[in-house]
């Protein structure tokens, strides 16, 4: 037993070591199949550095993902505690479309979008990035199932006091339902961080580019073909933010993704 | 002094009674733009003929015809749909057998999750970067391992026969973590009576595992084939990057199709109508495995 998932975490995780590996090797020593090049060197890095503006798609991909995750988290908390605490007409109808767009294929919604986007002249530029996501059907779910487990009373109290709204839900009822804020952040920021199609679309000037889609462009395009250990380099940099936030927050990010079944 | 209290009064009760419809604002006003909106024009496009620049002009039903005929289309659903005949099955098998290791008390139970988990979080486009050193043909892993035991070199991405089947695999590696996990949980609903009664009335592990176990989960089976379904017929990055569709565009999977009409040809209008049509598909296969499974059950 111990065998079969030995041989399997190392089917998971050798390819990733290797990788590590990989980036530090000279140019002739890439292919082997040793873990660790017998000259590590920094070149790949330099050159990859050299070639493609890699910290400030690192600055593009922090700066998206850190919005996205903000507004998610607001709109879902808001919306959600409505649907949870609110009794109001049409809630029925709120979520039979709630429901709609989590089953929406985004295909259907993909060129309509680029050209609002168009239209809006918002191609090239970070609110293109963030507006599209900054809401989520899955998140106002989360939030409306945290909130609909706190008691009443809390609220109350609150408007007793003279709380308004925003008050209840931020400074009330917030400190109550952190490990679903602490989940809805982590599985919003992991997929605005590896989303590419969508950057891939709407933002043509490489300044502006996220990471993920910069290094696929980088791998893509002719520029990488000669040198495997610069591309290979960027892939590094590419899961190295994520493997660490993963190391990190290991067991509550495994809980988190296991109570919802949901992925990217 | 009366009137005055009646008043605030009221506009503190009208104040409540729209307040809800306030905070729901941002959502309605973000699925009218987002979603709503763009369902509408992309039924509206699929009758036009379109490249942004140009103006664009009706042409009623054409672009469906020409979907019915387009070969290239055609090929891209049948690869799609060879990549989940491997895809779902061996994410299916591996991620229970994986899970169900787990399951037995065992000693570093969340070092072997971690590792199976590590896959999922990070990006496709580093997943596929790697992998393409791994299945190279002259250069790759795997295939110097073939060599040193002394068998032939495969062509994982370059026969048309088997890449495919080699992205399904890949794809399968990048994922399957993610479906150990929501096996782990299905499995530690089951409560271990069953198992205790079963033992004392003989069962084998086998027989445990297809009478109890088995039933138990199938709302976790659904689940897992439902998510990995959909998110199969999605694929896209991997192709992209990898392949490019090739060779032969046998890896051109429909999602990349359909990108490529739109940003590549800038053919709009008929990219609509594919994402609308392949949209459609995925909705009914969804549904047809819901009403089978619920069926089994």
């Amino acid at each position: 037993m111990y065998a079969a998932l030995s041989i399997a975490a190392l089917t998971f995780i050798y390819p990733f070591l290797w990788m590590i590996g990989a980036s530090f090797a000279p140019m002739q020593e890439i292919g082997s199949m040793t873990l660790w090049p017998s000259h590590p060197t920094w070149g790949n890095f330099k050159l990859m550095v050299d070639k493609i503006p890699i910290w400030r798609s690192l600055f593009n991909s922090l700066l998206v993902a850190f919005f996205t995750t903000s507004l998610v988290i607001i709109t879902g908390s808001v919306v959600g505690y409505a649907l949870a605490k609110i009794h109001f007409r049409g809630k029925q109808l709120i979520f039979y479309i709630i429901v709609f767009t989590m089953s929406l294929p985004f295909q259907v919604t993909l060129i309509p979008n680029y050209i609002t986007m168009v239209n809006l002249h918002l191609v090239d530029t970070y609110f293109a990035l963030i507006i599209p996501f900054s809401v989520s059907a899955f998140a106002i779910l989360m939030f409306r199932q945290a909130f609909q487990g706190l008691p009443q009373a809390l609220i109350d109290a609150a408007r007793m006091d003279g709380c308004n709204e925003t008050g209840i839900i931020f400074r009330i009822l917030w400190p109550n339902i952190k490990p679903t804020i602490v989940t809805v952040a982590i599985l919003t920021f992991i997929g605005s961080w590896n989303e590419v199609l969508w950057p891939l679309i709407i933002v043509r000037n490489e300044k502006l580019m996220t990471m993920p889609q910069l290094v696929t462009l980088f791998a893509t395009g002719g520029r990488a073909d000669s040198q495997l250990g610069v591309k290979i380099a960027a892939a590094v940099l590419l899961a190295l933010p994520v493997i660490i936030v993963f190391l990190f927050f290991q067991k509550h990010f495994i809980q988190s993704m296991a109570s919802t079944g949901l992925k990217d | 002094m009366y009137r005055a209290l009646t008043v605030t009064k009221k506009s503190n009760f009208q104040k409540r009674k729209l307040l809800p419809y306030l905070l729901v604002s941002p959502y309605l006003l973000f699925v009218i733009v987002f979603v709503i909106f763009p369902v509408l024009f992309c039924f509206f496009l699929t009758f036009n003929k379109w490249n942004i620049i140009a103006p664009m002009h009706f042409i009623g039903l054409n672009n469906y015809s020409r979907l019915f005929h387009d070969r290239l289309f055609w090929k891209a659903i049948v690869n799609t749909l060879q990549f989940l005949l491997l895809h779902i099955p061996l994410q299916l098998v591996v991620s229970l057998f994986l899970a169900y290791l787990l399951n037995q008390k065992i000693k570093a139970g969340s070092f072997f999750r971690a590792s199976f988990f590590m896959p999922v979080i990070v990006s496709g486009v580093v997943v596929t970067i790697l992998w393409q050193q791994l299945l190279g043909f002259d250069s790759g892993l795997i295939n110097r391992m073939l060599m040193e035991t002394g068998m032939n070199k495969v062509g994982w991405l370059i026969n048309p026969d088997i890449a495919i089947y080699s992205i399904a695999v890949m794809a399968t590696w990048k994922n399957v973590g993610l479906y150990v996990i929501l096996f782990l949980v299905g499995l530690q609903t089951v409560p271990t009576q069953y198992y205790e009664a079963a033992k004392m009335e003989g069962a084998t592990r086998w027989q445990q595992f297809y009478h109890i176990t088995l039933p138990m989960i199938n709302p976790t089976i659904f689940m897992v084939v439902i998510l990995s379904t959909i998110g199969g017929f999605n694929l896209f990055i991997e192709p992209y990057i990898m392949t490019g569709g090739g060779p032969l565009n046998s890896t051109l999977s429909a999602v990349l199709y359909i990108y490529k009409q739109a940003f590549q040809y800038y053919n709009m209008g008929y990219s609509a109508t594919l994402g609308f049509f392949y949209a459609i598909m995925i909705m009914s296969v969804v549904v047809l495995q819901k009403k089978f499974i619920e069926k089994e059950i």
